[in-house]
């Protein structure tokens, strides 16, 4: 297995006058499931169309396994990438495709067939060598373009939304796949997509994009944790988001005095150290960090607001409420709701949290 | 034709953009050479004064002569009779073929290709003998009845014979138009109130007016532009014989023949732009795919249908009747039929003469695999490079569209005579390389179209896969472009093919010697004399077979969307 480790170093990429990636240094492990996470026009496409090398960046440069790999065309870098349309090519029949990259390298021709059909039998696509891509259907597609770049071994697999044409089941199930057969072959993966929660499940570590820029790079539980400012918290899960004024300092407390006139206790992380010249200061609190309460009476976390339910949303395994407050919306999610009292539209209640679960994030 | 705006991001490194950039370069110089050069030479001649200066003494004395005038009109007023008795046979066709579903649908299918594929001069003679004053029906009708109808006497004969064989060009179109219209646009109007007549004129006729406008434009240019048949017929006051018979009879000086030449360019040429006006809404009618669904018809309506298409099948299959049956003719004159039959005409034309046959197919399929070649590396630099200058390529390559055959090869006739081609030690128009030069030129602008159609429907992920998994950007060409492109390289290459087996505009002018005439030629010259009329025909048999075949190909090719070939 062929090294495939990854290292961008200040890349840059303009279209006219607008910069559709800058400043992007990332350095990618060998044997990484690596995600770049972001809205669309972000950039992240752009990135990993760089790495396979259909771009070639303004500034900066691509280096695989330690060697620049700017002026090495597409042809040359071994590097396979599937595409989110799949481009399978329709004159050629699932053997064909599949064998076009061994073609390429001069693999002796008695190679070609057995290594096609281990590949082949490896995503569950045994029997199908004869068929056309068209007769296939969007799922099957999809694994006759993961075989096609899984045959030659690449040194990096490079995945470009592969799983954004599939429909919701199916999804989950490639999902679970893919990391399986990641994990078998050790192959490092760089991962394109604008699922947040698709991020989480698959990702070794995830850069964060947004307007052309790596905004927060991390371990999953790291982005969702402890998310870097405005744009990660709301990108990655959702968050209620309260900007406002720090009152005191108490106990390793924090009070804040939001906009909307909440009254909110924040626990810091350690270490934490709040710029000097300011006072004003963004929190974000997680939906399902909030519980409902019927009564104001006995809150039993340190945080309370009292609203009214403007809407909610039976799940099953979750009840999301939006509760309105001051004007605004706080979203609420009841994990487990069996047992607890649903909230109709209209009802009194009250939204309480712990400080622990209040973050702090810059603007 | 526009070029996409939608091109994907395409690769890297300066190096490569510098060697789309050389193929960009050079091939503009080529069809500079072979397109601009001659046709700002025929202008230059017609605005020189003889020495440095520009004058318009030229076109005011074009102006003065009473031929001349009258030639200009006739030729637009034969232009636009033919574009309206076209339409007027067209559009009931077109829409019976799309909308309609009844028992015998292939006929009207049928109607659409069978004009195709006998040359306009061919016909000519064929319905000369059948329509003409001394034809088949004028003779019935002076036995029985003691009168005639002048059919094919002066401009009714020239529009009578191009009306029967461009009128596909405008059935065609219309048709593609019409099955592009998503059946809701009209559902909608009917939901809305408007029905039959009324439905047509404000729904269905806007919609389907930029195929038909199209059809319109391309039967316009090659009316105007057709030689083959005023020649035929005899009749000289149109601008295409003016300009034929000042080059041949006075001489390649005669500016008359220049003025001529720029005036039916300029006519060309502002009909391709009013067109464009209209071509380009083409957009809307295609927003969806949805395929207009075909109504089954039976009892009278049916029977009024086909009673229709039978009417103009059988005049538009006088020609071909004709045609045959004077091929095998011994002596056909002044009779109902031939009162004698012969196989002596083929054996000349296979035996005597194959020359003809042997010189077409060496020049039409030389200048096809040019046409493919160029056609396709344009349609690659238009569609995936992101080379600057790509915008003047296209226009020069679709310009032979509007320029006729006859000022082509005057162009030809101007800059290449008297001049040594290097490398050949020859005057360029002194060897047949001229007229494949002139066919090559000619029909670019059909392959450049059907391989940028089909070049369109390859994504480029398509060959970035190709480029990711190993293959270099000329094996990613071959292995995988190529393929997926080759059905319209094939068909534009064929159109190419069989349009220039029967193309006599330019033939006529830059054939250096009779041997190296190819078809078109050779039954112009046997029908000069009424001894090689049937000689004649039977190269136009073998004319029609070949174009049959190539029509009979495209549709295999092409399937159901033939009209788009056709297409401006």
């Amino acid at each position: 297995m062929p090294a495939g480790q990854v290292r961008l170093e200040n890349i840059g990429k303009r279209y006219g006058d607008i910069w559709a990636v800058r400043h992007v240094d990332l350095e990618i492990a060998q044997g990484e499931f690596y995600t770049l996470l972001g809205p669309s026009g972000c950039g992240k496409t752009t990135l990993l169309r760089t790495i396979a090398g259909f771009i070639s960046p303004d500034e900066g440069a691509v280096f695989l396994d330690g060697h620049s790999v700017n002026h090495m065309p597409p042809w040359k870098r071994n590097l396979g990438m599937v595409f989110q349309n799949y481009a399978l090519w329709p004159h050629m029949t699932v053997f064909d495709n599949v064998a076009f990259g061994l073609k390429e390298r001069k693999v002796p021709r008695r190679d070609v067939e057995p290594r096609v059909m281990e590949v082949l039998e490896q995503v569950g696509l045994k029997g199908t060598e004869r068929r056309r891509p068209s007769q296939l259907s969007g799922g099957q597609q999809q694994r006759v373009a993961l075989a096609r770049t899984l045959v030659i071994q690449p040194r990096v697999l490079l995945l470009d939304e592969p799983l954004s044409n599939l429909d919701a089941k199916l999804r989950q199930e490639m999902r679970i796949e893919l990391v399986k057969l990641q994990r078998d072959i050790g192959l490092t993966t760089i991962y394109v997509t604008h699922d947040q929660e698709e991020a989480l499940t698959l990702s070794t570590r995830i850069a964060v994009m947004n307007l052309g820029k790596v905004i927060q790079e991390g371990k999953p539980r790291d982005i969702y944790e402890s998310p870097r400012d405005r744009f990660v918290a709301a990108f990655v899960g959702k968050s209620n988001l309260f900007s406002g004024t720090i009152i005191r300092s108490l106990d390793g407390l924090l009070e804040i005095h939001t906009d909307e006139g909440f009254q909110i206790k924040a626990s810091p992380p350690p270490g934490y150290k709040h710029p000097a010249d300011s006072r004003k200061v963004l929190l974000y609190v997680r939906p399902e960090a909030i519980d409902l309460v019927e009564s104001a009476d006995q809150p039993p976390k340190v945080n309370r607001i009292t609203g009214r339910v403007a809407a909610s949303a039976y799940q099953g395994s979750l009840v999301e409420y939006e509760i309105e407050s001051a004007g605004r919306i706080i979203r609420v999610n009841e994990t487990n709701p069996k047992g607890k009292p649903l909230f109709q539209r209209g009802d009194e209640t009250t939204v309480t949290f712990a400080a622990e679960d209040v973050g702090i994030v810059s603007e | 034709m526009a070029k996409s705006e939608a091109t994907p991001v395409f690769a890297s490194g300066i190096r490569l953009d510098w060697r789309q950039a050389g193929i960009l370069l050079t091939l503009l110089g080529l069809l500079t050479f072979f397109i601009l050069v001659p046709i700002a030479r025929v202008l230059w001649v017609s605005l020189s004064d003889g020495e440095a200066g520009l004058t318009l003494v030229h076109f005011a004395n074009f102006f003065r002569r009473p031929l001349f005038r009258e030639s200009l009109w006739n030729s637009i007023v034969a232009g636009f009779l033919v574009v309206f008795f076209g339409s007027l046979i067209a559009i009931p066709l077109a829409y019976l073929s799309v909308r309609y579903d009844f028992k015998g649908k292939i006929l009207v299918n049928t109607l659409a290709t069978l004009p195709l594929v006998i040359p306009p001069f061919v016909g000519a003679v064929a319905l000369q003998l059948i329509l003409g004053r001394s034809g088949t029906v004028n003779l019935l009708l002076m036995r029985w009845f003691d009168m005639s109808i002048p059919f094919m006497e002066g401009l009714t004969g020239v529009v009578l014979v191009q009306t029967l064989h461009f009128f596909p060009f405008i059935m065609l179109n219309t048709a593609v138009s019409l099955s592009n219209i998503d059946p809701s646009l009209e559902e909608m109007a009917q939901n809305m109130g408007c029905h039959g007549l009324r439905l047509f004129r404000r729904v269905t006729l806007p919609l389907m007016l930029p195929g038909f406008i199209a059809g319109c434009l391309l039967t316009f240019i090659r009316a105007v532009d057709d030689l083959g048949t005023p020649l035929m017929l005899n009749y000289k006051n149109l601008l295409a014989p003016q300009a034929y018979l000042r080059i041949t009879t006075i001489g390649i000086d005669d500016v008359d023949g220049y003025v001529i030449c720029v005036i039916l360019v300029v006519i060309s040429l502002g009909s391709l732009l009013v067109a464009r006006k209209y071509l380009s809404l083409s957009e809307y009618a295609t927003l969806h795919q949805g395929a207009a669904v075909a109504r089954p018809v039976a009892g009278m309506k049916r029977l009024a249908i086909l009673l229709f298409c039978g009417v103009v099948l059988s005049v538009s299959l006088l020609p071909h009747i004709g045609i045959v049956i004077l091929s095998f003719t011994k002596v056909w004159s002044f009779s109902l039929l031939p009162t004698a039959y012969t196989l002596d005409n083929f054996t000349e034309i296979l035996f005597r003469a194959p020359h003809f046959v042997k010189n077409t197919l060496l020049y039409t399929v030389l200048a096809a695999a040019l046409d493919v070649f160029l056609g396709a590396i344009i349609a690659f630099l238009l569609i995936r490079s992101r080379v600057w200058g790509t915008n003047a390529l296209d226009a020069v390559a679709t310009l032979p569209i509007a320029i006729p055959g006859v000022v082509l090869a005057v162009g030809y006739l101007r800059v290449f005579h008297g001049w040594d081609f290097p490398g050949l030690g020859a005057p360029l128009t002194s060897t047949w390389i001229i007229l494949v030069v002139a066919y090559t030129v000619r029909r670019l602008p059909y392959t450049v179209r059907a391989s940028y159609a089909a070049l369109q429907q390859v994504h480029i992920s398509l060959e970035e896969s190709a480029q990711n998994l190993g293959a270099n950007r000329l094996r990613t060409f071959v292995r995988v472009t190529l393929p997926l492109i080759s059905g319209g390289l094939v068909a534009g290459g064929l159109i190419a093919f069989m349009t220039n087996c029967v193309e006599l505009s330019s033939t006529i002018m830059l054939v250096p010697r009779i041997e190296s005439g190819p078809i078109s030629y050779g039954i112009y010259i046997y029908m000069q004399s009424p001894l090689g009329r049937a000689a004649g025909a039977a190269l136009g048999v073998v004319a029609i077979v070949m174009v049959s075949l190539g029509t009979y190909l495209t549709y295999r090719v092409f399937g159901g969307r033939t009209g788009s070939a056709f297409r401006v």
